[in-house]
């Protein structure tokens, strides 16, 4: 034995130096591990600061926007400048209608766009195009479609020779929710089995049936958790409106005049030099954030009660 | 069964017994109707793509004529002499979204690393997670806000140590007096993080959870793992989530016109006022007339351009360098 340990083979189990055969153990001051501390470290800290702002802006509008909320604010008008008091009452209806408008466009538009490139297209030449094309229209800056809608309907006066007006701003913001609802329409599709299509065909539906009864109303989660999304989003957008539904200081005058909503409110008032104007913008932040967030909630609620 | 059939077909033939059932010329018609009204819907997508390109490019026609390519690098912008280049807005939207993608993008990556590891239980991960998805949700108009009011006087400490220390360098030569360039690029930041964050999460989480089995078994460690496993699986995803974010960072608007102070004079500092062709639009859009209008579309036109190359890039990166494993 001793002489075979003077030339050990490869494959040797013995106390050798080649295989060392020490017990297993944690050895926390190992370079491999001190560095794995240090990432983990970091790690958490860049975790920590991404979450940072949330707190920091959620904490100042609650404090900010929320000691001013009151009945008045939802029942007065902003006052004019350097004046005290007031209310949102006209933004936050405007943001409403003008939130609305873009809904009633861009959901039948975008659930039809995403029923013909899930069920009709067979993924041709022309699905792709407009797959392509909607990923192209989700990446177009929001300022962009606010230029679009003012060129070709503020500036054309389309509607009844009125140039703002609350229906550009409605489709200003449709341009940027239609994107989203084509993109979730498609993929909730995609999800349905195929086998309910089948069964549908089986007891004879037409494919208009099977869709409007069966394959749509079994893709609705995903569908409505993304329209609530989208819903959401384009209540908070600012950019399209800015030149398309303008603003107003008035009660809104029907949806072919110019507008006021909260966003743009919050805009126009938080670069004024009046401390009045300035604390209404917080208002209008704390109701926006605050419609914004129950809307994330319920579509997490939606999509949560699919599940179970 | 067979005979009943029979009795209520209209027009019994042998044949009609085994079809059981013709469909009405309504129903083709319907079906025929609705397969044609999800075309026409579908196309909107391409006609207004198509509409915006236009009409901006129609707008943009003037202003190409009168400055052509001297626009993109003359700074002049004087709307009383009609004289109008954008390169100080150019300038603006490249210098501000690349430094905020370049500061985004570790505390992004490793934000999702952090919620995608078992380092912390799964409740603290998922409220993280959630956090930054709400963080996404609000609106850029009031990050814009509470910029103007809490962030920027927060920072200006900061940034005027900033300036004490390396005011030698042409970067930081200014004395930081409110909206600038560094507040934008860090509200930018703000901005794009959520974006980072959900794509490289989702990305990481599709790593084959073999391939981080065989990198421990041949012994690394957990950041072992993830540096030469697992990050480099998902890079192409990552990286075309980094591409949309900067596309994001140079069209975003609101919070931006905000706090960058809207100079028209080019500075190099960083501390000092600027512009982005987003805010010039949003400040002068509404009031501009005549050639102004022209030379605002042209500028827009650059920015459409810009987002498009990104977001093209993006696609072309997600699908090209994915990894096969």
């Amino acid at each position: 034995m001793a002489t075979q340990m003077t030339k050990p083979s490869p494959i040797s189990y013995s106390n050798s130096s080649l295989f060392d055969r020490r017990p297993l153990h944690f050895d926390p001051s190992l370079k491999r591990n001190r560095l794995n501390q240090l990432f983990t470290t970091v790690a958490g800290l860049f975790a920590s600061i991404a979450v940072l702002p949330l707190f920091l802006v959620l904490i100042y509008v609650l404090i900010q926007g929320g000691k001013l909320i009151s009945l008045n604010m939802f029942t007065e008008l902003p006052p004019p400048p350097g004046l005290e008091g007031g209310g949102i009452g006209n933004a936050v209806l405007g943001t409403i209608l003008v939130t609305a408008i873009a809904a009633l466009i861009a959901i039948p538009v975008g659930v039809g766009g995403g029923i013909y490139l899930s069920e009709y297209s067979s993924r041709g030449w022309f699905a792709q195009f407009v797959s392509f094309g909607n990923d192209v229209l989700a990446g177009v800056p929001s300022i962009i479609s606010g230029v679009f809608v003012y060129g070709i309907v503020v500036s054309t006066r389309f509607f009844f020779d009125q140039s703002y007006s609350a229906m550009a701003g409605g489709i200003a913001l449709s341009v940027l929710m239609l994107p989203t609802v084509i993109k979730t329409t498609d993929e909730g599709l995609k999800l349905v089995p195929q086998e309910l299509r089948m069964g549908a065909y089986g007891v004879g539906a037409s494919k208009f049936v099977t869709i409007t009864r069966v394959t749509l109303p079994s893709a609705f989660t995903p569908i409505a958790t993304g329209v609530v999304l989208a819903i959401a989003r384009a209540a908070g957008e600012t950019a399209p409106l800015i030149f398309t539904a303008l603003f107003s200081p008035f009660w809104p005058e029907g949806v072919f005049n110019p507008i006021a909503t909260m966003s743009v409110l919050i805009f126009n008032f938080a670069i004024m030099p009046y401390e009045a104007q300035n604390e209404l913008a917080w208002a209008a932040s704390f109701v926006l954030v605050m419609m914004i967030f129950a809307a994330n909630i319920l579509a997490r609620w939606i999509s949560r009660m699919a599940k179970v | 069964m067979l005979t009943d059939l029979r009795a209520t077909d209209p027009s019994p033939s042998p044949r009609d017994a085994f079809t059981l059932r013709r469909r009405p010329p309504s129903e083709r018609f319907v079906d025929l109707g609705f397969r044609q009204l999800t075309l026409v819907l579908a196309s909107m997508v391409a006609i207004v793509l198509l509409g915006i390109f236009l009409t901006v490019f129609q707008g943009a026609r003037e202003a190409i004529a009168q400055f052509g390519l001297n626009f993109l690098t003359t700074s002049g912008w004087d709307p009383v002499n009609e004289d109008y280049g954008a390169f100080i807005a150019i300038y603006g939207t490249l210098v501000s979204s690349i430094l905020s993608l370049l500061i985004a993008v570790p505390l992004g990556v490793g934000t999702a690393i952090f919620i995608t590891e078992d380092l912390m239980p799964t409740v603290v991960r998922d409220a993280i997670g959630l956090m930054v998805e709400l963080l996404a949700a609000i609106p850029s108009v009031v990050l814009g806000l509470w910029a103007i009011f809490v962030m920027e006087p927060a920072i200006r400490p900061a940034l005027s140590l900033v300036h004490s220390l390396l005011g030698w360098s042409p970067f930081f030569n200014t004395i930081p007096q409110g909206p600038g360039m560094a507040p934008a690029i860090l509200i930018l930041v703000v901005m794009i993080l959520p974006i980072i964050t959900a794509i490289s999460r989702d990305a990481l989480n599709q790593v084959p959870i073999e391939l981080r089995q065989g990198a421990y078994g041949v012994g690394t460690t957990r950041w072992g793992a993830i540096f030469s496993v697992i990050l480099p699986a998902a890079i192409s995803a990552i990286t075309g989530g980094v591409m949309l974010a900067l596309g994001r960072a140079m069209g975003e608007t609101m919070a931006v016109t905000m706090i960058i102070g809207n100079s028209l004079n080019f500075d190099l500092s960083l501390l000092a006022p600027g512009n982005t062709i987003a805010s010039m639009l949003a400040n002068q859009f509404g009031e501009a007339d005549g050639i102004q209008v022209s030379a605002l579309m042209y500028a827009a036109l650059i920015l459409m351009v810009l987002t498009f190359l990104v977001n093209m890039a993006a696609q072309v990166i997600v699908k090209r360098l994915s990894l096969r494993y």
